[in-house]
């Protein structure tokens, strides 16, 4: 039996969430006494072998170009392929847009139970029970996986990146990759400069901020902080903001360690994407503002007064001081 | 041509998360249902776009649930499609949900099945990709935007940081999101013809779960908030730096 990795990239980067997935995959490996390997399809721009520091002892690597874009048909298969002739065994992929693909073909192939959105290890003590987030972000749910071949998609920001030292064995993947069922046309980068389900830290903005020439601070605050930009519903409903920045129960769910809400009241739909922030901080000049109930930290105040003078603080901050 | 989607039901957005006998089960007493929003908002929407611009466009509705999921059936289809299958079936887990839905799709011959990216109650984002595996097609999740010329479909997909454009013959399975249509609500008409749209009860497949859950958590309750008086947001950047540690 061993743990198995499923090694996410774009543009020849591994992304972070793959990252986490590592570690994490490596960390169960340790605690049932196996070995961690990673699967990687395509080619990345770094040596692969220095993904080792993440703990893998090997990794399966079919390099073929062609397999650069994810094709979820044909990525399952492989993996399935991979995961079935090392006999019974654990999948780990990040619940990410890949994992989220892949992860649940993966699991019929090899007729697994499948936990997506793990937000820990498992708990081995008795069986073998996973803990996801469930009702977006408002519970967890401990599943229990009964059956010899198992899959986990890790929630991204759910588990800390841990890098040692070591290099993993390169083995070379011999697939006869099936004929690719879907023809990537295009990828394009979202405007903002971090992805916001892969920033620690993330700046959101809601109605309280009256339109959308006045986030011209969320963006310096964001960028000063290096903190993706985000903002809640009503904002991408009147086109203030693009979609891909709502974050909320219909938007997108995140998991920051700093998310900081800049008017924005604290619906419950908004708490549920953002509730598994580590640190919450709300300013908002209604001191009635649900959202405070769910904060660490608050300023009850005019956000056009406040804002400033954190980015003025942030500064200071920033530099060093003579 | 002939698409299904697939509808879950849900608590509402806002309802109350307990948990009843030793926290094993939700506690549904007096909790709104709703059709999971993903499903209506964007993958039913959708299918009901493409329809007004080609009537000839089948649309079947699919739930795997027992009788009291019919009032959200009967709500989708005032919302819009032609007839709707119900197996009659408590929906265990998102292996068992798929093996019916892709047992139904199998019988039904449907060039497109559509569902929602994820339900807000289980939030697995398993159902899609299990019924695209088991009925080897292909599959696209994530989308936000869903177009299809004659029997190609070109579809953009959210990736971290960015999107992707893709394009897949039919047949195909697309899991879909905000962006792909925009929310509607059912008018009169929609309704009274509801009633009369032909919801068909079937039985399941044999087949077992995969998983099983063993209890449901509540998060720890919160601290409390500490607030920085709004003269000073100097002092609330110092406390994330030194006392939160988070930048």
């Amino acid at each position: 039996m061993s743990v198995f990795i499923f090694i996410d990239h774009s543009e020849g980067h591994v992304k972070k969430a793959s990252l986490e997935a590592l570690s994490y995959g490596s960390a169960l490996a340790a605690q049932l006494g196996t070995t961690a390997e990673g699967i990687l399809l395509g080619t990345i721009s770094t040596n692969p072998a220095d993904l080792g520091k993440y703990g893998v002892k090997k990794i399966h690597q079919a390099a073929q170009p062609a397999l650069d874009h994810l094709d979820a048909q044909v990525y399952a298969k492989i993996i399935a392929d991979t995961v079935a002739a090392a006999g019974d065994s654990i999948v780990i992929f990040s619940n990410n847009s890949s994992g989220k693909a892949v992860a649940p073909r993966v699991a019929v192939r090899l007729k697994a139970g499948l936990v997506s959105g793990a937000i820990a290890l498992p708990d081995t003590s008795n069986g073998f029970i996973v803990k996801k987030t469930v009702f977006s972000g408002k519970a967890f749910a401990n599943i229990l996986l009964a059956t010899p071949f198992k899959v986990i998609a890790l929630n991204p920001n759910a588990y800390s990146v841990k890098e040692g030292t070591g290099s993993a064995e390169i083995v070379p993947l011999t697939v006869q990759a099936p004929a690719p069922t879907i023809k990537v046309v295009s990828v394009t980068a979202a405007s903002g400069e971090i992805p916001l389900t892969e920033a620690e830290i993330v700046v959101s903005g809601g109605r309280g901020l009256k339109g959308p020439e006045n986030w011209g601070m969320i963006e310096e605050l964001a960028h000063l902080l290096h903190a993706a930009t985000a903002c809640s519903r009503p904002v991408a409903d009147a086109h203030w903001r693009p979609h891909n920045e709502h974050v909320g129960q219909t938007g997108i769910a995140i998991a920051p360690n700093l998310y900081i809400a800049i008017g924005i009241s604290g619906a419950i739909q908004h708490l549920a994407g953002v509730n598994r922030s580590k640190v919450i901080v709300v300013i908002n000049k209604d001191p009635e503002a649900p959202f405070f109930k769910a904060a660490d930290y608050g300023i009850v105040g005019d956000a056009f007064e406040v804002v400033p003078k954190m980015i003025e603080a942030v500064k200071k901050l920033k530099t060093p001081s003579s | 041509m002939k698409i299904l989607v697939c509808i879950s039901k849900t608590p509402d957005t806002t309802a109350k998360i307990a948990f009843i006998s030793n926290n094993t089960k939700f506690a549904g007493d007096g909790v709104q249902w709703i059709i999971n929003p993903y499903d209506e908002w964007y993958a039913l929407v959708r299918a009901i776009e493409l329809k007004e611009k080609d009537p000839s466009i089948v649309i079947h509705l699919i739930n795997v649930g027992v009788a009291d999921s019919d009032p959200i059936i009967r709500k989708a289809l005032a919302i819009g499609g032609d007839e709707a299958i119900r197996v009659n079936a408590d929906s265990h887990d998102p292996y068992y949900v798929a093996t019916q839905i892709a047992e139904a799709a199998k019988q039904g011959g449907y060039d497109l099945v559509l569902t929602g990216k994820e339900t807000i109650d289980y939030n697995s984002s398993s159902v899609g990709g299990m019924i695209a595996e088991l009925l080897d097609r292909p599959y696209i999740a994530l989308a936000t935007k869903f177009d299809l010329a004659g029997n190609t479909a070109t579809v953009i997909r959210e990736i971290e940081g960015g999107e992707e454009t893709d394009e897949a013959s039919l047949p195909l399975v697309v899991s879909c999101q905000k962006g792909v249509a925009e929310q509607r609500i059912p008018n009169m008409k929609g309704i009274m013809s509801a009633r009369t749209k032909p919801l068909k009860v079937v039985e399941p497949v044999a087949t077992e779960p995969l998983t099983s859950i063993v209890s449901f958590e509540l998060p720890p309750a919160k601290a409390g908030v500490k607030l920085v008086p709004a003269d000073n947001p100097a002092e609330l950047i110092r406390l994330l730096h030194e006392e939160a540690r988070v930048f």
